[in-house]
């Protein structure tokens, strides 16, 4: 049992489980950190891994693919930001709405263009892209940590999350910085859902399955910052490795035990339980600026 | 009347946005929507099956309505409802030997607990803790989903995903047995029962002392902390009924229609309860009215899945949703609110 948790295989469903959490849970703490909650995490996620579908499927590669979950994901985005900072919409109706707006526009293009209720045909255009992602997403929490803490937009970004009306009366705009942060945000959830179909090799209905509100969960748990965002998904990837590793020897531990894990622990720092963690003092604030 | 204006033209944009959608994929809008009206209220069949869709949806919306009047954003209905639900078959199952009125009132005491603990632990980390609850009940949902698996485990029948069937005594007559012309449907007495609860919550909301703190937590909690109110008890009850009120959607499932509790049985009421609560503008009247109309658009959406694909209905919802929220302001205000306390925490 031990050689297992040390194995090469192991190691690699670890990474397989981390990554579209990482990448989601990026996009959630880019958008907190501007003030916006991103309950719609959950959506972008499954429209990436339908654009990206659609992408590999009709473009005949990767690339294509990849550039489809992104767009996709990033266009949704722009929706959402249109919702919330521009028409000033409430943010956890208008998350809520998007995520059932994915699921079900999702599943009508899926019977319009596959005339398939449960899954697209297999893609095999998407070749090895996972080795790729996998580095690509580790450059970007490496980035996303530069950005936030030594560049000019990533304090901008803070303050406006911080304290939207002393940012603006600096002459930072906040809706532009969180039109910024939710577009992109958008875009690597979207990646994220590219993982998930490049990983499957198809789009299936509804394969985003709570893996955004895992994200969200990480991005409280890691108290609202890149890296340490990131931590806590390898966190809760470890975590569900280990329960199929026990499952698979025969080792008495119930699933569901371990899956109410990143649930209970999310609550636990919530509550300011353990450490002490800091929300963006203007998140889920309606922009008055 | 002018109060009906932002849900009207809210059913516009999502009428015109779904007509875009049924006409990028071939179909003929107009076709669609007289499919969808005969398949509903077009026949007996159709209106009950409306009715038994829109039960359910009472239920969780005022639900939501109930949270949200005080300021609160309750997203857990979904795990609430499903605690309550089981719990709901459980003493059904037990009921064999009670007569009939005390059986179905056991069982529904039960739902409405379980419901409300589900409720009051994001109630209690709110006032107590100042945790944001609409994180808490998003969590305690999954967490619900991952004991249910735990408990179907030892209590589902073997090689299903249900509960044994409840006590005759326990089950809920259909509305077919008076009305012959709603023959087949799955609509039954609890539709009575969700009416009720919406008298009740409008009675208690706006007529009672409880009602009248929670509305005041909900419009400013500096003022009502200033007047002498406990903010955090009104937040702990206000969670818990609006949890008790989603344990109580099993009346209607469990008790009326499958006589047992299924996995999965819900398919997303909980989270229909916000789009329910926010069109019907969080009050009792315009809660019954919403849910009216998304359990049409529910029936509504089998009656057309041969000409377009039946998840035109989601995008429909969505689009509502997203009008509301964005376009009328005394959502808005109700939500600012919510959004001020939040602040505050």
């Amino acid at each position: 049992m031990i050689a297992t948790l040390f194995s090469v295989a192991f190691f690699a469903a670890v990474v397989r489980i981390t990554v579209p959490y990482a990448l989601a849970a990026l996009g959630g703490t880019l958008s907190e950190r501007s003030g916006v909650i991103n309950i719609a995490l959950e959506g972008l996620l499954l429209i990436g891994a339908f654009t990206s579908t659609l992408g590999a499927y009709f473009g005949h590669g990767a690339i294509t693919g990849v550039l489809g979950g992104v767009a996709g994901g990033a266009a949704f985005g722009a929706l959402y930001a249109l919702l919330v900072v521009t028409l000033r919409g409430d943010q956890i109706v208008c998350g809520v709405a998007l995520n059932l707006l994915a699921d079900g526009l999702t599943r009508f293009l899926l019977k319009a263009t596959f005339d398939s209720s449960s899954n697209s045909p297999r893609v095999d255009a998407w070749g090895n892209v996972g080795t790729r992602l996998i580095a690509l997403t580790v450059g970007l929490v490496a980035l996303f940590h530069v950005v936030f803490y030594y560049t000019p937009f990533g304090l901008r970004l803070r303050a406006v999350g911080e304290h939207p009306e002393a940012a603006a009366s600096l002459g930072v705009k906040p809706a532009r910085i969180r039109w910024v942060a939710l577009v992109v945000a958008g875009a690597l959830a979207g990646l994220g859902g590219a993982w998930l179909a490049s990983d499957q090799r198809q789009f299936v209905a509804g394969m985003s399955n709570g893996r955004g509100y895992i994200a969200l969960a990480a991005v409280i748990f890691g108290s609202w910052r890149p890296m340490r965002a990131a931590a806590a998904c390898l966190l809760f990837g470890l975590a569900e490795a280990m329960q199929i590793a026990l499952q698979a020897a025969g080792v008495g531990v119930p699933g569901w035990a371990v899956q109410m894990l990143p649930y209970i622990l999310t609550m636990v720092t919530l509550a300011g339980l353990i450490g002490r963690s800091h929300a963006p003092r203007a998140l889920g604030r309606l922009d008055r600026s | 009347m002018k109060s009906l204006l932002p849900p009207a033209w809210a059913f516009l944009i999502a009428l015109a946005a779904a007509s875009a959608l049924i006409i990028a994929v071939g179909g003929a809008p107009l076709a669609v929507y007289r499919l969808l009206l005969a398949g509903t209220w077009g026949n007996g069949y159709g209106i009950g099956q409306v009715l038994f869709k829109t039960t359910p949806l009472i239920f969780t919306g005022l639900s939501v309505a109930l949270a949200l009047r005080a300021g609160l954003f309750n997203i857990g209905a979904e795990g609430q409802l499903t605690v309550g639900a089981f719990l709901t078959a459980l003493v059904g199952m037990h009921a064999a030997s009670l007569p009939a009125p005390v059986a179905v009132t056991l069982a529904l005491v039960a739902g409405a607990l379980g419901g409300a603990f589900v409720g009051a632990i994001a109630g209690a980390l709110k006032a107590w803790r100042g945790a944001h609850e609409v994180i808490n009940t998003i969590m305690l949902n999954f967490i619900v989903r991952a004991v249910m698996v735990g408990v179907g485990a030892h209590l589902f029948e073997r090689e299903q995903i249900h509960t044994a069937p409840i006590a005759a005594s326990a089950e809920l007559p259909r509305l077919s047995r008076w009305l012959g012309a709603l023959h087949g449907s799955a609509a039954n007495a609890s539709l009575f029962f969700a009416v009720a609860v919406a008298l009740a919550a409008w009675w208690l909301v706006e007529r009672t002392p409880a009602g009248f703190r929670l509305r005041a937590v909900g419009a400013s909690p500096a003022a009502a902390a200033t007047s002498g109110i406990v903010v955090g008890r009104v937040q702990l009850f206000a969670m818990a009924l609006s949890g008790a009120v989603a344990g109580l959607v099993g009346a209607n499932f469990v008790l009326g229609y499958k006589h047992y509790y299924e996995d999965g049985f819900s398919g997303g009421i909980g989270y229909m309860g916000i789009a329910v609560a926010v069109l019907g503008r969080a009050r009792p009247l315009g809660v019954v009215l919403a849910a009216l109309l998304f359990g049409t658009l529910s029936q509504g959406a089998l009656a057309v899945n041969a000409v377009v694909p039946k998840e035109i209905v989601d995008v429909l919802t969505a689009v509502i949703i997203f009008s509301v929220a964005a376009a009328s302001p005394s959502v808005r205000r109700q939500l600012v609110a919510a959004a001020r306390l939040e602040a505050r925490a």
